[in-house]
């Protein structure tokens, strides 16, 4: 088994939790605010599109990657005018969103490169930086910013007024809280730091935008985020659970039992999608959403 | 003026995705015109391109179908995806288990199956185990719902990932013929095979795969038809849809519609085995769906529901996916990819038009 469990498995598994904390904590502001992020799958693509075409043309990845955090903003803006404006239903428009963004890109990059799937590769020496052994500065900067949240969301008045905006609309607006700009606002929060853990993907991990690249991985994100209980440490926590059941497939795949059969690589990956539906379902204590997700609010109601 | 009412918005919102669609190909430096002149000309312009857009409108039918019964009840079920993939794979199963399927390993003849039935057992055998396997799957979540009150969005979520994952396994390591570089199962016999259209319309050209699922697929529009707005089960299901409380004061136990709903829609998500494992493919192929659940949610909102929306919806869509192929290789700078785009504009339009047409 020594095999299998390593140093190199602990910051495999640190690699891959790095886009699942982008993308949950930016799925966290959203929900907590009263709105589903079914779209965090979208919005990372788009954030690691835009990210591999900006930083390819610019050969600076932190340019690129600013410029796909952009791109994922004004995604999630029109999600959000979707959503809040026009009170279409927060999972059909999310979906839209995903779809959207699984055509889009391959439209543009086959358009612009003539090429039918990926982008020019980048030069090694214009991706995002690692250190140590193999730590990128977008993980070092992802586990920052765990406390980070947790301090806006418990210990300021933005987060206070985030948390009743979730709860009770009604309430915080006759609080004198703007529920709907505060709600635009965390959605496009949401927005950024998916589409920062996407660009990770496409200018970190890999040095090219593929083709549907993220995988469910904000699908993924959005089930640690229910399984954490909508809580920036548990989220933490749910992420590397998650990112090392991932990282355990690759030792797995070319591992052998004494008798010389191999583990089945797929009964390591469902194990993230069935503890989400055993917590759900209230069996390891319950996991309540914030109350008002999913509704939309107006003035006259 | 009702049915005025409800041809609008989709009508409205497909006009609108075309119209941002056209300026997306303007922005890429192509011709809109031209674009969709190729998208529309490949669908419709002869027997053939009809034919297969209706073999590409088949799959839609039942998953626009599944979203739909599930939406009557206040369910949204994102999970036709992984109940038409284990679905298929299980008909496959049956259909290499009872069909007599002998495969050929490195010259070596093995046979596979247990058994070989006649036609008249083997494919209503099939067609059965489609349907309750698509349902079981189907039911899971509506049990979640019903028993623990847990969102049926994120476990059918959930379940998808499950389901594509165990088939995946299973075709692996049990089902592939060894040597054979792709992931898909050994073929299933051929008392299996259920008939091509073409066998009866002689005027449809042969490599049309439009097949006797096409069929089944409209009969299943009259049949949901019927169900929910015939019977006394299909009233329940559409109060709770309407109004759980008011439904459970009314004496209708929305637990059991709820497991009812999600258990129909299920079944019918596994009705796409029919067209793809039984009609066209005669195996299971890994990965062979391609979002066929996901769109069967934009089929039905944009059918508004209704099974005579989605039938219309579901043909609109399979003009996209077929012209789409088209527009790829006639066009200077547009992908296939425009027909997913289409589609993705399209919804974002329902959704936001439906606020304005519920009253």
């Amino acid at each position: 088994m020594n095999e299998i469990f390593s140093i190199a498995l602990i910051f495999s598994a640190i690699r891959l939790a790095t886009p699942l904390i982008f993308a949950a904590l930016g799925g966290m502001f959203s929900e907590r605010s009263g709105i589903i992020n079914i779209a965090l799958e979208g919005l990372m693509l788009v954030g690691a599109f835009t990210a591999a075409v900006m930083t390819y043309e610019l050969q600076n990845p932190y340019l690129g990657l600013l410029c796909g955090v952009i791109a994922g903003s004004i995604t999630a803006f029109v999600y959000a005018v979707a959503v809040i404006k026009f009170e279409a239903n927060q999972v059909v428009a999310g979906m839209a969103i995903n779809l959207l963004m699984l055509g889009l890109p391959q439209l543009i990059s086959g358009a612009v490169y003539d090429s039918s799937g990926s982008t020019p590769q980048i030069a090694k020496e214009f991706l995002l930086p690692e250190y140590f052994n193999s730590v990128s500065i977008a993980s070092v900067f992802a586990l920052l910013l765990i406390p980070v949240c947790w301090y806006v969301l418990y210990k300021t008045p933005f987060g206070l007024r985030l948390r009743a905006v979730g709860e009770n609309p009604a309430a915080a607006d006759a609080a004198g809280v703007n529920v709907v700009r505060l709600r635009y606002f965390a959605v496009i929060l949401s927005g950024v730091l998916a589409a920062a853990g996407g660009a990770y993907l496409s200018i970190g991990q890999s040095s090219l935008f593929t083709r549907g690249m993220t995988a469910g991985r904000g699908f993924i994100a959005l089930a640690a985020l229910i399984l954490a209980k909508w809580k920036p440490i548990p989220v933490l926590i749910a992420c590397l659970f998650f990112g090392f059941t991932e990282a355990l497939t690759i030792p797995l795949a070319s591992y052998r039992l004494s008798s010389g059969e191999t583990i089945p690589v797929q009964f390591v990956q469902i194990i993230p999608y069935v503890l989400t539906i055993i917590v759900l379902a209230g069996f390891i204590g319950l996991s309540r959403a914030p109350k008002a997700l999913g509704i939309p609010y107006s003035k006259e109601k | 003026m009702k049915i005025f009412r409800e041809i609008l918005s989709p009508l409205v919102a497909v006009i609108a995705a075309f119209i941002v669609g056209g300026i997306i190909v303007l922005l890429i430096k192509d011709n809109p015109f031209e674009t969709y002149r190729i998208l529309l000309a490949n669908s419709f312009g002869s027997v053939k391109d009809i034919g297969w857009t209706l073999f590409y409108a088949t799959p839609l039918i039942f998953t626009g179908l599944a979203v739909a019964v599930a939406f009557r009840c206040g369910l949204f079920n994102i999970g036709a995806e992984g109940q038409l993939y284990v679905a298929s794979f299980a008909t496959a199963w049956v259909g290499i288990k009872f069909g007599g399927t002998v495969v050929d390993i490195f010259g070596k003849q093995e046979d596979w199956s247990w058994t070989s039935l006649p036609a008249v057992l083997l494919v209503p055998l099939c067609v059965l185990t489609a349907i309750t396997v698509g349902a079981i799957w189907g039911a899971i979540p509506g049990i979640l719902r019903a028993k623990f009150g847990s969102s049926e969005v994120i476990n059918t979520i959930m379940l998808n990932f499950i389901a594509i994952a165990l088939v995946s396994y299973f075709t692996q390591y049990y089902y592939k013929i060894p040597g054979d570089p792709i992931l898909q199962t050994a073929p299933i016999g051929e008392a299996a095979h259920i008939p091509q259209l073409k066998q009866f319309l002689p005027f449809i050209p042969d490599d049309v795969p439009l097949n006797f699922a096409f069929l089944i697929a409209i009969l299943m529009c009259v049949l949901v038809y019927i169900f929910l707005w015939k019977t006394k089960w299909g009233y329940e299901l559409r109060a709770v849809g309407e109004n759980a409380s008011a439904a459970e004061y009314g004496g209708i136990s929305p637990k059991k519609q709820i497991i009812l709903a999600m258990t129909i829609s299920g079944a019918l998500a596994g009705m796409v085995a029919i067209n793809e494992v039984l009609g066209s493919r005669h195996n299971y192929y890994d990965g062979f769906s391609a979002e066929l659940g996901f769109l069967g949610i934009a089929v039905a909102l944009l059918g508004r529901n209704h099974p005579l929306g989605v039938f219309v919806a579901a043909i609109f869509f399979a003009v996209l996916m077929r012209g789409e192929i088209f527009v790829d290789a006639f066009t200077r700078y547009v992908s296939k990819d425009i027909g997913m785009i289409l589609q993705a504009i399209a919804i974002l339009f329902v959704a936001c038009l439906q606020k304005y047409s519920k009253k």
